[in-house]
C-alpha cells in the first residue's frame, strides 16, 4: 500500500570542483610523488569505506521462546497465544514470547500486591542494596545486553554499547541512592510507596526505558508488573535473569510480554494503584480515559516535535553535529527527536549545506557493525508509516534530500532525510515521525522562534543554538517544553528530570523531581506515623 | 586583506560538541583491509622529523635512508612524504633526497617562538629554500595574535610565504598557546587568509601538541575556508603522535570531515619521528599475522 | 457606642439577615455575581440559582453559571497568565500578602458570611486559618523554586538545572464542604508559581467564594488571574475539564459532586474529557486529604500546579 518514497532526485554532494591543483604545482616547486601505493587507499579507508566492524554477537544466548518473570519465577503463561520477535536487521525470527492474557496479568498484579507489603517496609538500605547489585550487574554484563538489544532493536551497536546499556545501569546506580534518602528527598514531608505499579515501556529504548521505570519505583518502595514492547521483549526478560541474579525477592519485579491488549489489561487492573506509560500520546490519551475515576495516579511520557533553533551566531560544525544527533540518533526513533530544524534565515542555506555533507557521510546498514550510524527501523510497521508520511511531505511539496548510500537488500531501513522549505502546516511539521526524517523551516527574530517553536501540541523538548548567554535563558523561559537543550541536543542523565509538557504528558523520570511520580506524600510531624521504608 | 579581516570573526567552536564529535570519530572501528590501507596511507602522510639541538648531518643521512626505505624487508611500502629538519640540515637532507620523491622540509623563522626580527626570519626562510627545502614549516606570530594584532600577524605571514617563494608553506599555529577553540579557529582562518598551503596544529616544543579534537577544529576550518573561498588548503597534525591507532584516529577525522580529497599526502601530513616504528610494527602484525620483535625496525 | 448598639440602629442582627425581614429596616440584599476577567458579572445564561444556608433558609441567589461563562473565565485566565507569571517573585508575593490584608480586615464579615454559608461554630478559626494559608503562601513566592528545583549533578561537561515553571490555567474545582478554606487551600498554592485559575465554587455554599473574589479585586490581584465562577458544577466542569486551553485541572474537591440524574459520574466524565487533551488531573489521594487539615500546609502543593523544566548546557572554554 504504502510507497517507498523515492530517492533524492540529485545526485549526492560532489566536491564543488575539481580539487584544486596543489599549491606546489602552481608556484613551479617539484611536483610531489605519484600517489604512492598506499594512497590508493581511498578504496578501503575513507568515509564510506570502513571493513566490516561486526561485534561479536557469541555472548547472546536468546532462547527459542520465553515465559513470564512472575513472582520471581519463569512461569509458563496461562495464555496460549504468543509473538515472535524478528531481528529488523533481517526480519528473521528472533524468538517467540507469550502474548499474556487476563490471567497472566491477574497473577503478575497478584504477585506484585503480595510482595508490595514487605518491600514497602524493607529499609531504604536494604532496597538500596538490591539496587546497586543490579546496576553493577547491568555493567558487567554490558556487551551481552548490548548485542542482545541491537539484535531485537535493530539500533546501531554504538548506540547500545555507548549509550543503552550504560545510562540503564547509571539509572539503576543513582536510584539506589535515593532508597535510603527519600526523607531528605522531600523535606517536611514523609514520602509513602504508592502501592504496585503497572508500568508500559515502548519499543525505542527497551532496556532503558525498563530501567527508568524500574529503578525509581522500586527505591520508593513500590512493587512493579512491567510490560515491555512487542516488538522487543528481550531485554527485558534479560534483566528479569538479572533481578534473579541479584536475589531480589519474589514479587517486586513482574515482567509478561504482550501487545497493546496485555497493556491495557495491566493499567486497568484493579490491583494497580500507580501507572507509568511511556509511548505515543494516542494511547496515552485512552490510558488517562481509561482510568478516569479509578483513583490510580498515572504519569506518562509521550510524543514530540521538537523545534531545535538554531541562531546565525551559533557555533554552525557543532550545530551540524547536534542536529544530526538530535534527529538521526536511534533512527530518529526518540520521543524528544529535534524533528523540526528551525534556522534563522540568514545562515539557512549555509546550515543546510553543512548538513546534507554530513548526511552523505552517513553509514546506514548493519546495526552490529560497529561503524553503523543508522541501523534498522524497529519494524515493519513503523517503516510504513515512515515511508507514508516521507510521502506527504513530497505530495505536499516540501524539497526531499536523502544521500545516496545503499540500503542492506534485507531489514528495515530507511534513508536519512531531509527536508526543506516545509512550512507549519505540512503534516511532517506537525506530526510525529519517529523517523529519520528532519524538517527544515526558517525564521527571522527570536519572537518568531519562540512563536514557531511553541506552535504544537506536544512539549517534550527543544534545542537552542547560539553564542549569546543571555538569549539562551530567554528563549529558555519561553519555550514549552520540559527539556531545553542549550547548545546541545539529546543528552540524558539520571540525574536529569525528563518528561513533557502539554500533550507530551506530565511527570517527570530522574532527580528527585522523578521520584515525585513515585511516592505518596504525608505531612511530616507528630501526626504522621513512621514512614514506611523511608528510615533505615 | 587586513582590513577585511580587522575584526576577525569567524564561526565560533563550541567545545563541548567539539570533543564529543572528536571522541565519536576516535570509537571507528577500523578492521583489516581498511587498516591495512589506513597504515600505508599514515605512512606516505608522515613528515619524519627530527628537531633536537643534538641533530648532525649524520643523524640526517641516516633519517633520510629510513625515509627512503623504511622497512627493507618490505619493499612495496609507499615512502614518507617529506624529512623535516632544522634550516642548517637542509643542505644535507636535500643532497641524501635529491630524485628520491621524498621531498625536503625545513622549520624555519625563528622556530619554534617566530619572535626574531622579522627580516632576520624571512632571510632564514630564503636560505632554507636556496638550500634546497620543498616546503617551509613557519610558526604564527603567537604575540601579535594573542594581543589582538591579527594585521601584523597576518602581514608577517604573507611576507613568509613570499619570501619561501615557490616552497610550500605550512604555517604553525601551536594551538597549545591560544587558550580556547575559538581562537585556534580564527589562527586558522587568519593563517589561510595569508596564502598558507597547510596549517599545522603544534611545533612539538611545547607540552601541549596535537590532540583529535583540536585537528577536527582545524579540519573544520579548512572545509568552510574552502567552501566560501574555494581554495583547499591541507592540514598537518605534529607532536605527540606516537602510534598506529592515533594515526588512523587522525585519518578518520580527516576523511570524515574533509572527505576523500583530503586523504592523500598532499593535503595531509603527520609530523612525527616514533610513529613510523609504530606503523610499520603494525604492518608487519598485518602482513604475518603476529607481532614480530621490535629490534627487526631499522632505527 | 456599643457594637451591638450600633448593629442595632443599622437594623441588623449578629445572626442571619436573609429573609426574615426586620421589622425596623427590609434589608438590601447582596447580589452575588461571578467574578470574571476582573468584573462581576451575572452568567451570560441570565440564570440564577437559590443559595440556602443548612437550616433552609435562603441566603441570596447565585449565578447559575454556563459553558459559555466557563469559555470566557478560560480565556480571561489565560490572557492574564503570562503577565501574572512574568511579574518578579517579590511583587507576585506582596500582592498574595496584600490579599491576607483585605481578608483580615475583612475578617468578621467573612466570618458571619461563612458561618450562615455552612452553620459551623468555627467560622472565625476558619476565617483565621485563610488568612494565616495566604500569609504563608505569599511567604513561598521568592522560595519554592530553590525548594523545588536545583542544579542537577549530570555526567559530562554540562551544566544542568531544573526549574518548576506555573503550569499555565489551572481550573479548580472547590472542595464542596470547605467554601472559604478549603478554597483557599487550593487557591494560594496554585497562584504562587504565576498560574492563573479558573476557580468552579463549592455548589452549595458558592456566597463565601464570591466575597473572596471581591477581597481578591480589592486587593491587587490583576484582573483575570483569577476567576470564580457558580452554578450547577457538573456541566461547568465537563466544560472545563474538555477545555483544551486548561493546563491542569484540580479535582481534590469533587469528592462530594452531587450526582446530577443518570449522566456519567462528574469525577469520571472530568477525568476523560481532561485526557483527551493530557490535561494534568491533580487528585485526591489519601496523602492529599490530608494537606487539607487546616494545620498542613505545603511547597509540594505548588509543585502540583508546576511544569519542572530541565535546562542544559554544555562547560566549555
Amino acid at each position: 500500500m504504502t510507497r517507498i518514497a523515492p530517492t533524492s532526485p540529485q545526485a549526492p554532494a560532489q566536491p564543488k570542483e575539481a580539487p584544486a591543483q596543489p599549491p606546489a604545482a602552481e608556484t613551479g616547486a617539484p611536483r610531489l610523488p605519484a600517489p604512492a601505493p598506499g594512497a590508493g587507499a581511498q578504496l578501503e579507508f575513507g568515509p564510506h569505506s570502513y571493513a566490516p566492524a561486526p561485534e561479536a554477537t557469541d555472548l547472546v544466548e536468546i532462547a527459542p521462546s520465553y515465559g513470564l518473570f512472575i513472582d520471581g519465577e519463569f512461569v509458563a503463561p496461562r495464555s496460549d497465544q504468543t509473538i515472535t520477535t524478528l531481528n529488523p536487521a533481517t526480519a528473521r525470527p528472533l524468538s517467540v514470547v507469550p502474548q499474556s492474557g487476563p490471567e497472566d496479568v491477574d497473577l503478575a498484579v497478584a504477585a506484585a500486591g503480595k510482595a508490595a507489603v514487605s518491600w514497602g517496609r524493607a529499609p531504604g538500605k536494604v532496597r538500596a542494596r538490591y539496587l546497586y547489585r543490579i546496576a553493577r550487574l547491568l555493567q558487567e554484563r554490558s556487551r551481552e545486553f548490548a548485542v542482545l538489544e541491537t539484535l531485537d532493536n535493530g539500533k546501531p551497536v554504538k548506540e547500545s554499547r555507548d549509550v543503552d546499556i550504560p545510562l540503564a545501569a547509571a539509572h539503576f546506580f543513582h536510584h539506589a541512592g535515593w532508597a535510603d534518602k527519600l526523607e531528605y528527598a522531600f523535606a517536611g514531608a514523609v514520602a509513602r510507596p504508592v502501592g504496585p505499579v503497572g508500568q508500559v515501556i515502548p519499543w525505542n529504548f527497551p532496556l532503558l526505558m525498563a530501567a527508568w521505570k524500574l529503578a525509581p519505583a522500586l527505591a520508593a518502595g513500590n512493587t512493579v508488573v512491567l510490560k515491555p514492547a512487542e516488538t522487543t521483549p528481550l531485554s527485558a526478560l534479560a534483566l528479569a535473569d538479572v533481578l534473579q541474579e541479584a536475589d531480589l525477592p519474589p514479587g517486586v519485579v513482574n515482567i509478561i510480554t504482550g501487545n497493546g491488549i496485555t497493556g491495557d489489561a495491566l493499567v486497568r487492573h484493579q490491583g494497580v494503584r500507580k501507572v507509568a506509560f511511556t509511548g505515543s500520546t494516542v494511547v496515552g490519551k485512552s490510558i488517562g480515559s481509561a482510568l478516569a475515576g479509578s483513583g490510580k495516579r498515572l504519569t506518562l511520557e509521550l510524543g514530540g516535535k521538537a523545534a531545535n533553533i538554531v541562531f546565525e551566531d551559533a557555533a554552525l560544525d557543532q550545530v551540524t553535529e547536534g542536529i544530526v544527533n538530535g534527529i538521526y540518533f536511534n533512527q530518529g526513533q526518540v520521543c524528544c527527536a529535534g524533528s523540526r530544524l528551525l534556522v534563522q534565515e540568514s545562515v539557512a542555506e549555509t546550515v543546510v549545506a553543512k548538513l546534507r555533507r554530513r548526511l552523505d557521510t552517513l553509514r546506514v546498514g548493519d546495526p552490529l557493525d560497529k561503524n553503523t550510524d543508522i541501523g534498522a527501523v524497529n519494524s515493519a510497521a513503523q517503516l510504513s508509516k515512515i515511508a507514508e508520511l516521507v510521502n506527504s511531505g513530497v505530495d505536499e511539496g516540501a524539497e526531499i534530500y536523502q544521500p545516496a548510500c545503499d540500503l542492506p537488500d534485507i531489514g528495515y531501513f530507511f534513508r536519512p532525510t531531509l527536508f526543506c522549505g516545509v512550512s507549519q502546516s505540512h503534516r511532517i511539521a506537525r506530526e510525529e515521525i519517529f523517523g529519520p526524517v528532519l524538517s527544515v523551516l526558517t525564521f527571522r527574530t527570536p519572537d518568531e522562534a519562540v512563536e514557531k517553536a511553541n506552535n504544537t501540541a506536544y512539549g517534550l523538548s527543544a534545542g537552542i543554538w547560539t553564542e549569546k548567554g543571555s538569549r539562551i535563558l530567554w528563549m529558555a523561559e519561553r519555550m514549552k517544553a520540559g527539556v531545553v537543550w542549550a547548545n546541545t541536543f539529546n543528552r540524558f542523565d539520571p540525574a536529569s528530570p525528563f518528561g513533557g509538557y502539554r500533550e507530551s504528558g506530565y511527570g517527570r523520570e530522574g532527580g528527585r523531581q522523578g521520584m515525585l511520580s513515585y511516592v505518596e506524600l504525608e505531612p511530616a510531624g507528630p501526626a504522621g506515623a513512621a514512614p514506611a521504608g523511608a528510615t533505615a | 586583506m587586513p582590513g577585511a579581516l580587522g575584526a576577525l570573526s569567524v564561526t565560533p567552536v563550541d567545545a563541548v560538541g567539539l570533543h564529543e564529535r572528536a571522541e565519536s570519530l576516535a570509537r571507528r572501528s577500523i578492521k583489516s583491509s581498511s587498516k591495512q590501507a589506513a597504515l600505508r596511507l599514515a605512512l606516505a602522510c608522515i613528515d619524519l622529523t627530527s628537531l633536537e639541538g643534538a641533530d648532525t648531518p649524520g643523524r640526517v643521512r641516516s633519517l633520510c635512508g629510513k625515509a627512503l626505505r623504511p622497512d627493507p624487508s618490505n619493499p612495496g611500502l609507499p615512502q614518507p612524504a617529506a624529512v623535516c629538519v632544522y634550516p642548517a640540515l637542509v643542505a644535507t637532507a636535500a643532497a641524501s633526497l635529491a630524485g628520491t620523491g621524498v621531498r625536503v622540509a625545513s622549520v624555519a623563522g625563528s622556530f619554534p617562538a617566530g619572535l626574531g626580527p622579522l627580516e632576520a626570519r624571512l632571510d632564514e626562510i630564503r636560505q632554507a629554500v636556496s638550500d634546497g627545502a620543498d616546503e617551509i614549516d613557519i610558526v604564527l606570530n603567537r604575540s601579535a595574535f594573542l594581543s589582538g594584532r591579527y594585521g601584523q600577524a597576518l602581514g608577517e605571514l604573507v611576507a613568509s610565504k613570499e619570501a619561501a617563494g615557490g616552497a610550500q608553506v605550512k604555517v604553525i599555529l601551536e594551538t597549545g598557546e591560544l587558550g580556547s577553540y575559538d581562537s585556534v579557529r580564527r589562527a586558522s582562518v587568519l593563517a589561510m587568509a595569508a596564502g598558507a598551503d597547510f596549517i599545522k596544529t603544534s611545533t612539538g616544543k611545547i607540552g601541549a601538541s596535537a590532540t583529535l579534537p583540536m585537528a577536527l577544529c582545524m579540519a573544520e576550518a579548512i572545509r568552510e575556508f574552502a567552501e566560501t573561498d574555494g581554495r583547499t588548503v591541507g592540514l598537518k597534525v605534529a607532536g605527540g603522535i606516537r602510534t598506529a591507532k592515533q594515526s588512523w584516529q587522525y585519518l578518520v577525522v580527516v576523511s570524515e570531515t574533509l572527505g576523500a580529497d583530503w586523504l592523500t599526502p598532499r593535503l595531509f601530513r603527520i609530523g612525527a619521528s616514533a610513529l613510523l616504528n609504530d606503523v610499520l610494527l603494525q604492518l608487519d602484525r598485518l602482513r604475518f599475522g603476529r607481532y614480530v620483535r621490535g629490534d627487526k625496525t631499522v632505527i | 457606642m456599643a457594637q451591638d448598639e450600633l448593629l442595632g440602629l443599622l437594623g441588623r442582627r449578629r445572626e442571619g439577615d436573609g429573609v426574615k425581614a426586620n421589622d425596623r429596616r427590609l434589608n438590601v440584599r447582596k447580589t452575588y455575581k461571578m467574578f470574571v476577567g476582573g468584573a462581576f458579572v451575572r452568567s451570560e445564561s441570565g440564570r440564577s440559582y437559590p443559595v440556602h444556608s443548612p437550616d433552609g433558609e435562603l441566603l441570596a441567589r447565585a449565578s447559575a453559571g454556563s459553558r459559555k461563562d466557563v469559555r470566557d473565565a478560560v480565556r480571561s485566565a489565560r490572557g492574564a497568565q503570562p503577565g501574572w507569571a512574568a511579574r518578579s517573585a517579590y511583587n507576585r508575593g506582596q500582592i498574595l500578602y496584600r490579599v491576607a490584608e483585605v481578608m483580615d480586615s475583612r475578617r468578621s464579615e467573612v466570618a458571619e458570611e461563612v458561618a450562615r454559608a455552612v452553620g459551623g461554630h468555627a467560622a472565625v478559626s476558619e476565617v483565621d486559618a485563610a488568612v494565616d494559608r495566604w500569609v504563608w503562601y505569599a511567604g513561598w513566592c521568592d522560595k519554592f523554586p530553590q525548594v523545588l528545583g536545583g542544579a542537577n549533578p549530570v555526567a559530562g561537561d554540562y551544566f544542568n538545572f531544573t526549574v518548576p515553571e506555573p503550569v499555565g490555567v489551572v481550573g479548580i474545582a472547590a472542595p464542596e464542604n470547605s467554601p472559604l478554606l478549603g478554597l483557599v487551600s487550593r487557591l494560594a498554592p496554585a497562584l504562587v508559581s504565576g498560574n492563573a485559575a479558573v476557580v468552579l465554587s463549592s455548589e452549595c455554599f458558592p456566597l463565601p467564594s464570591v466575597t473572596l473574589a471581591e477581597i481578591l479585586a480589592t486587593g491587587d490581584v490583576p484582573p483575570g488571574v483569577v476567576n470564580v465562577l457558580t452554578g450547577r458544577r457538573p456541566a461547568m466542569l465537563a466544560a472545563l475539564a474538555g477545555h483544551g486551553e486548561v493546563d491542569c485541572l484540580d479535582l481534590t474537591g469533587c469528592e462530594q459532586t452531587p450526582q446530577s440524574g443518570d449522566g456519567p459520574e462528574p469525577l469520571v466524565e472530568a477525568e476523560s474529557l481532561a485526557a483527551k487533551s493530557v490535561t494534568r488531573v491533580v487528585k485526591a489521594t489519601t496523602a492529599q486529604r490530608l494537606w487539607f487539615e487546616p494545620s498542613s500546609e505545603s511547597p509540594y502543593l505548588i509543585g502540583e500546579f508546576c511544569e519542572y523544566k530541565t535546562v542544559w548546557h554544555p562547560k566549555g572554554r
